[in-house]
């Protein structure tokens, strides 16, 4: 479903990926480890299209990513949940509007905006926070606003980048526990992480990579990068 | 697409309830702007009335002997009339002349008995003529002067007031040109404050608009707001300058009918307020549609 060939990306002056080369099938929880600068959120920025490879390709589903216009990505996009270290979300909407947002751009009716999202939100457990706006919300239950939020449109795939670096141990697993119930229910997750307990807790398929190079990919792996 | 538009505009309308300090100060700004902008277009108004009514006190008066026959001096009329420089030509006949002559010395016996005694009307009759535009005056005196007609002239007032006809002329035109470049800097001032005000505002919410990217929002969906939002304050700003403009009209009315004789400014306002709303509001909402292109251009190439 997923395929980087060859994916080299140079930026001024560094190489940040290079010879980068992996499959994921549907419905994996694939995990990007590595130390920071080691490429892993280039990675993620190149399959939603934010980044364009030097060289390489890059397939997700029907599309090329890299061929793709900058008006053709946000259909790309529609069909990838994100989820960010710092959130992302807007300020100046509720709980409940950032969620219902994803689907508005999408253009699903009112009907279905408002049937799915109190259901999403009562999946990460916020259906009392709905009408609460992003800075009456604690670290955590952000983040579980963005996941509500990457999964409404019942994308493929969620990438999550580094979706716990701002949080405590007991909202960290909160989190993953919902990736892991998400990708359950169908979802192919990408995990970009580099926290050892949650790689070796989830047993999972790890990629490791090193200096913009996979330098490891194994099913069942573990947080290693010795 | 119904839908769409409709999730635009509840986007934009709730994003500035939301921001009501951004909203507020930029809508401060807007209304200083399309306040300045209205009182250049009133007061252009009020420079080129004044500049009129000046430029309509200027003419020449030929005066004729008074053995000059009636109908060659209507043929000079209608001579002069199709000259491309003439505005009008008014004839005062002998008999007219005197009759103006007494009505303004009709308190002044002496003359009156010193007409009597003459027992003949010593005035001549005149041609007053008005050019088009006061540089013209003399191109008419030189015709006017020409060996051809001068047989019939007794007196060309223009000769007399050639200098101050001349410097009024300068004058006139001086304050034209500089009425339409300070209206011109002033206009571009407002609209760059404006402009740049906006700008600030959009480019405070650059992250929402990366956001908004991330989650598959289509440009026209981005902008869609923004735009909404620029007519917005168009309008309402449009509303509050014209509401602080009117009583300042209002009030300088009076003293504008001092200088300007004739010149209604409030008549002027009232009648031409729709009409100065929608300059004021198209105004407002080009310059917020503009830069909320130009902001988003940046963000959304990607």
């Amino acid at each position: 479903m997923i395929a980087f060939q060859d994916v080299y990306k140079k930026y001024s002056g560094h190489d940040a990926l290079v010879d980068v080369s992996f499959r994921i099938s549907p419905k994996e929880f694939v995990s990007l480890v590595g130390r920071s600068g080691a490429g892993k959120s280039t990675v993620i920025k190149m399959l939603i299209g934010e980044e364009r490879p030097t060289s390489g390709r890059i397939t997700f589903g029907k599309y090329d990513v890299v061929k793709l216009q900058p008006k053709e990505l946000p259909q790309l996009r529609r069909h990838i949940g994100t989820i960010f270290q710092d959130f992302r979300l807007l300020p100046t909407k509720t709980a409940y509007e950032n969620v219902s947002f994803a689907l508005e751009v999408a253009g699903q009716p009112e009907k279905e905006i408002e049937t799915l999202v109190p259901e999403v939100l009562d999946l990460v457990g916020l259906s009392d926070k709905a009408n609460n706006f992003m800075n009456e919300l604690s670290g955590g239950e952000k983040q579980r606003v963005a996941i509500a939020r990457a999964m409404v449109n019942r994308p493929e795939v969620v990438v999550a980048d580094e979706p716990t670096g701002n949080l405590d141990p007991f909202n960290t697993m909160e989190i993953i526990n919902l990736l892991k119930k998400i990708n359950e229910l169908g979802t192919t997750i990408i995990l970009a992480t580099h926290n050892k307990d949650i790689v070796n807790h989830l047993a999972r398929r790890v990629i490791t990579m090193e200096n913009g190079r996979i330098i490891r990919d194994e099913e069942n792996g573990r947080y290693s990068l010795a | 697409m119904a839908t769409t538009i409709y999730r635009i505009i509840k986007n934009a309308l709730s994003h500035l309830v939301r921001q009501r300090l951004l909203f507020g100060a930029t809508l401060v700004v807007m209304v200083m702007t399309l306040f300045a902008f209205g009182s250049l277009i009133v007061g252009n108004h009020v420079l080129t009335s004044a500049l009129d009514s000046i430029q309509n006190k200027i003419d020449i008066s030929v005066y004729f002997k008074t053995t000059t026959p009636e109908d060659q001096i209507l043929a000079m009329q209608q001579t002069l009339e199709q000259m491309s420089e003439v505005k009008n030509v008014q004839y005062i006949s002998k008999d007219q002349a005197l009759q103006n002559f007494e009505q303004q010395h009709a308190n002044d016996p002496t003359i009156s008995q010193a007409l009597t005694e003459l027992g003949s009307n010593p005035l001549s009759a005149s041609l007053n003529i008005k050019a088009n535009n006061p540089n013209n005056y003399q191109d008419i005196a030189n015709y006017l002067n020409s060996t051809s007609v001068n047989s019939m002239i007794e007196n060309v007032s223009y000769n007399q007031n050639q200098l101050v006809i001349q410097r009024l002329a300068a004058i006139l035109n001086i304050s034209r040109e500089a009425g339409i470049i300070l209206t011109i800097v002033l206009a571009l001032a407002a609209t760059l404050i404006a402009f740049n005000t906006l700008l600030i505002g959009i480019y405070s919410n650059r992250e929402e608009v990366e956001i908004m990217r991330l989650v598959g929002a289509s440009n026209a969906f981005i902008r869609g707001p923004y735009v909404i939002e620029g007519v917005i304050y168009g309008i309402i700003a449009a509303l509050i300058s014209l509401a602080i403009l009117a009583p300042v009209i209002y009030f300088t009315s009076p003293y504008m009918q001092v200088f300007i004789p004739g010149f209604d400014l409030w008549g002027y306002f009232t009648a031409d307020l729709f009409l100065l709303f929608i300059y004021e509001a198209a105004f407002g909402s080009v310059i917020g549609i503009i830069s909320s292109m130009i902001a988003l251009r940046r963000y959304l190439k990607k």
